[in-house]
């Protein structure tokens, strides 16, 4: 499957749903998404992965890049995903360390809002 | 012989197809089906340092991926044709911020192949770059 994405605003944080595949092929796509959202100066992002079904590490360098755009302007990038096949790549990087990861956006959200 | 061989253009579009091919032979090898998304895995990363590779390199050549059923192993290899003077890690590899990579940190790719497969090789020759890779299989189905 292609790579499927979308985002809307919920209380105040932008939340990106990406669905289906995120590879060489389909990542410079989330790639300017990502950088058109900090463009139009949205810094608080959530990245819903839970449709998600193949991610690499050019996917990782993509949510990297994310989330180096964002903190610069004092922003956060946080992730939804709880499959463990995707999971999985992020604990052989150590990038559950970088992310923070939750279960649902509501949880997400919220755990952004704890921090504010 | 390998059981299955496979030469594409160095396009990303391609490296789905790659894995797509690898993951099915992989099942009929008789590989576990708790090990299926490690092979798929893996077998991107290495197809997607190649074709990183052969497009910064040699784009009008192939990259080759060979499919393997031997006894009690699934072996895969993946085998690019940078010159020697190309001598980088690929998405893997060069320096972070470039290529189609993006943000990813030199030798990422690598060590989620090396992580995700308990036998690996990587022969660098004048020729080129092979990542050979295995896993236990319980011998192909008839």
């Amino acid at each position: 499957m292609d790579l499927k994405l979308d985002h809307h605003t919920k209380d105040g944080i932008e939340i990106v749903d990406v669905e289906g595949e995120i590879d060489v092929y389909t990542a410079p796509r989330l790639r300017e998404l990502l950088i058109e959202l900090v463009n139009s100066r949205f810094y608080q992002l959530v990245v819903n992965m839970e449709k998600v079904e193949f991610l690499d590490s050019t996917g990782l360098g993509v949510l990297v890049g994310g989330l180096k755009r964002v903190r610069a302007h004092d922003g956060s990038l946080d992730l939804v995903c709880t499959q463990e096949r995707i999971l999985k790549i992020f604990r052989i990087t150590g990038l559950t360390k970088v992310f923070g990861i939750h279960d649902t956006v509501d949880d997400a959200i919220a755990a952004r809002r704890a921090e504010k | 012989m390998a059981t299955v061989e496979l030469s594409f253009t160095a396009l990303p579009a391609h490296v789905r197809t790659a894995r797509l091919v690898a993951t099915a032979v992989a099942r009929r090898s008789g590989v576990d089906e708790s090990l299926l998304d490690e092979v798929r895995l893996a077998v991107g990363e290495a197809c997607s340092r190649a074709v990183e590779g052969h497009q910064l390199f040699c784009p009008a050549e192939p990259v080759r991926l060979a499919l393997t059923d031997l006894v009690g192993r699934f072996q895969v290899e993946v085998t690019d044709t940078c010159s020697p003077d190309a001598r980088w890690r690929g998405g893997a590899g060069g320096p972070v911020g470039t290529g189609i990579t993006g943000s990813v940190p030199a030798g990422l790719g690598i060590a989620v192949i090396e992580s995700l497969a308990d036998d690996v090789q990587i022969n660098e020759t004048s020729a080129g770059t092979s990542i050979r890779m295995s896993w236990p299989s319980a011998g192909a189905t008839s």
